[in-house]
């Protein structure tokens, strides 16, 4: 880019920075010097009691458990809705968002009022002993609800982009549909599948709004770790909950740092296919 | 390609594989997706509409309603300026630490929404790093209003930017370059080139962040302290509402917030139809 014709750079960048620094990076300085205050071995004992560590234990398990459910789910509907026309396609794409935007506090409200044991669906599923509202089912639910739009929207760009040729090349040399499926369009799906199941577990793991009423919050049951850290500073115990939010922001971290691997690799891979 | 696909004349077995894949696909759909905004409406209207009405006539409510466009009235445009000028440095300009800042940009997505709310009490609340001071002058930020405006602006910060900056970078810069060379100054440059260039991508950002900003539930439930009439805002009082046991006056605010998500979802698939070519070309996912 020619340097200089071009107005705004030095207002721009400083302007944004001075913004991020303000609003994001000073506000996380905080958390992690409250941690850092805290010193090495209070932060695992206060960690290491057991209803943090369930509520910790909840929150990741969930979280990934619901990825998974979303990969399958996710995949499911993105094929139907890029390869299929039927009537009433285009309004299901659009509602693929709703979770992204509905509020989360309606929607806790709106899947208690059908998982719980007399609610819409809950109240058939009582008789087969299936309870799903208040235990840790109901967690999954509503972290299944609140990231399923993240696989689907991964998915669908790579799915419409996808050569046919190569597949008709596949049924041609005699392979089936299944081998077909698995053999060379699975592959080819990989990355955006990875990213999206990366997206709904980050999602899932901080979630907050949508679980805590479904979930009961039974403490070492259903009790998820944001709640508790909301809990632990209700009580004004600000270093237990710098101690989880450290934990959960690290590991946010991290995903965040195998997206951008995870993307940078898959951008590579499509270079070399092209 | 993909029209042919679906035009090809189908044989038996395709029909049923076809069925096979679509039937369960909208099953889980429907039950995952459409039943639960059902219930809200089916929920706030079980004692009809008179008494729907006075539930969302009640002070609290209109109180909530008022806080609820205040605090979006004023994060939107704030991050809506951040966006345009993180856009502009992000796709018109070469500078070191650049992917560094575009994840900085990202962050607040990856952060939960309770953290987020944390983070400020860490900072203003009474043991926080300003809190003697700010007590000391009698500022109040920590259970008032200023702290839901700061924790939605960090909720919502990535999203005009994120919209803009794929857009930008692809429409690349020499209109710009151009209208420069042409003799017009910034302001001429940007208001008559970039702003035109980019108004419908823009207006999706801020239709995705005025939808989260009025949504928003975790941080501002951090910062909010639940002061009724003061600092609820709209989802805020359907929990309260909720805690009460007032499940239809809960259902009825929540209804309100539900026609708000609709209504996005619909100018958002609107802008999506009729100007493709204007927005980012990836389906946006945040």
């Amino acid at each position: 880019m020619r340097k200089g014709i071009l107005p705004g750079f030095g207002l721009g960048l400083g302007y944004v920075c001075a913004y991020l620094g303000l609003m994001v990076l000073l506000p996380l300085a905080a958390l992690v010097w409250k941690a850092y205050g805290i010193g090495a071995s209070e932060l695992l004992q206060l960690l290491s009691s057991p209803r943090t560590f369930a509520a910790l234990r909840l929150s990741f398990a969930g979280a990934f458990a619901s990825a998974l459910v979303n990969v399958v789910a996710g995949l499911l509907v993105g094929w139907v809705l890029v390869r299929y026309r039927f009537p009433g396609r285009r309004v299901l794409d659009a509602a693929v968002d709703l979770p992204f935007a509905l509020p989360t506090a309606v929607a806790g409200i709106a899947l208690t009022a059908l998982y719980a044991p007399n609610g819409w669906i809950g109240q058939y599923l009582k008789p087969l002993g299936i309870q799903i509202a208040y235990t840790p089912l109901g967690v999954l639910v509503a972290m299944t609800f609140v990231g399923f739009p993240f696989v689907v929207r991964t998915l669908q760009p790579v799915l419409e982009s996808l050569d046919h040729g190569v597949e008709e090349a596949a049924h041609t040399l005699g392979a089936t549909r299944a081998q077909a499926f698995r053999r060379v369009i699975l592959p080819t799906l990989t990355p955006a599948l990875l990213t999206g199941f990366a997206l709904a577990l980050a999602r899932a793991v901080g979630e907050y709004g949508s679980v805590i009423f479904i979930a009961g919050n039974i403490p070492m049951r259903s009790e998820i770790a944001p709640l508790l850290i909301v809990e632990k500073l209700e009580q004004f115990n600000y270093a237990g909950a710098s101690a989880m939010a450290v934990v959960m922001l690290g590991f946010s971290l991290l995903l965040l740092l195998l997206l951008s691997l995870l993307q940078r690799r898959s951008a590579r891979w499509q270079e070399a296919a092209a | 390609m993909n029209a042919i696909a679906a035009i090809r004349p189908a044989s038996t077995r395709h029909a049923i594989a076809r069925g096979l894949l679509i039937v369960p696909a909208l099953a889980f759909m429907a039950l995952f997706l459409l039943l639960p905004l059902a219930v809200v409406f089916v929920e706030a209207f079980k004692q009809g509409i008179a008494a729907y009405w006075s539930s969302i006539v009640q002070p609290e409510a209109v109180a909530a309603i008022k806080l609820t466009l205040l605090v979006a009235a004023i994060a939107v445009p704030l991050n809506l300026v951040f966006g345009v000028a993180a856009a502009w440095v992000m796709a018109r300009f070469e500078f070191r630490g650049k992917n560094l800042l575009g994840a900085l940009i990202d962050l607040p997505f990856s952060v939960s929404p309770v953290i987020a709310g944390l983070i400020y009490v860490l900072l203003f609340g009474a043991q926080g790093w300003f809190g003697p001071w700010l007590d000391a002058h009698g500022l109040k930020i920590i259970f008032a209003v200023p702290g839901l405006v700061l924790a939605t602006i960090f909720i919502t910060l990535p999203f005009v930017a994120r919209e803009l900056i794929p857009l930008m970078q692809s429409q690349g810069s020499e209109e710009e370059e151009a209208a420069r060379v042409l003799g017009a100054n910034g302001l001429q440059m940007f208001f008559r080139v970039t702003l035109p260039n980019i108004r419908w991508a823009l207006l999706y950002g801020v239709l995705l962040c005025n939808a989260r900003a009025m949504g928003e539930f975790g941080a501002v439930s951090v910062v909010s302290g639940h002061i009724r009439g003061l600092t609820t805002t709209l989802p805020l009082e359907v929990e309260m509402r909720y805690n009460e046991y007032n499940y239809m006056g809960a259902f009825a605010v929540a209804s309100l917030l539900a026609l708000l998500a609709l209504l996005t979802l619909v100018v958002k698939t609107i802008l999506e139809w009729r100007f493709r070519e204007e927005l980012p070309a990836h389906t946006s996912v945040h």
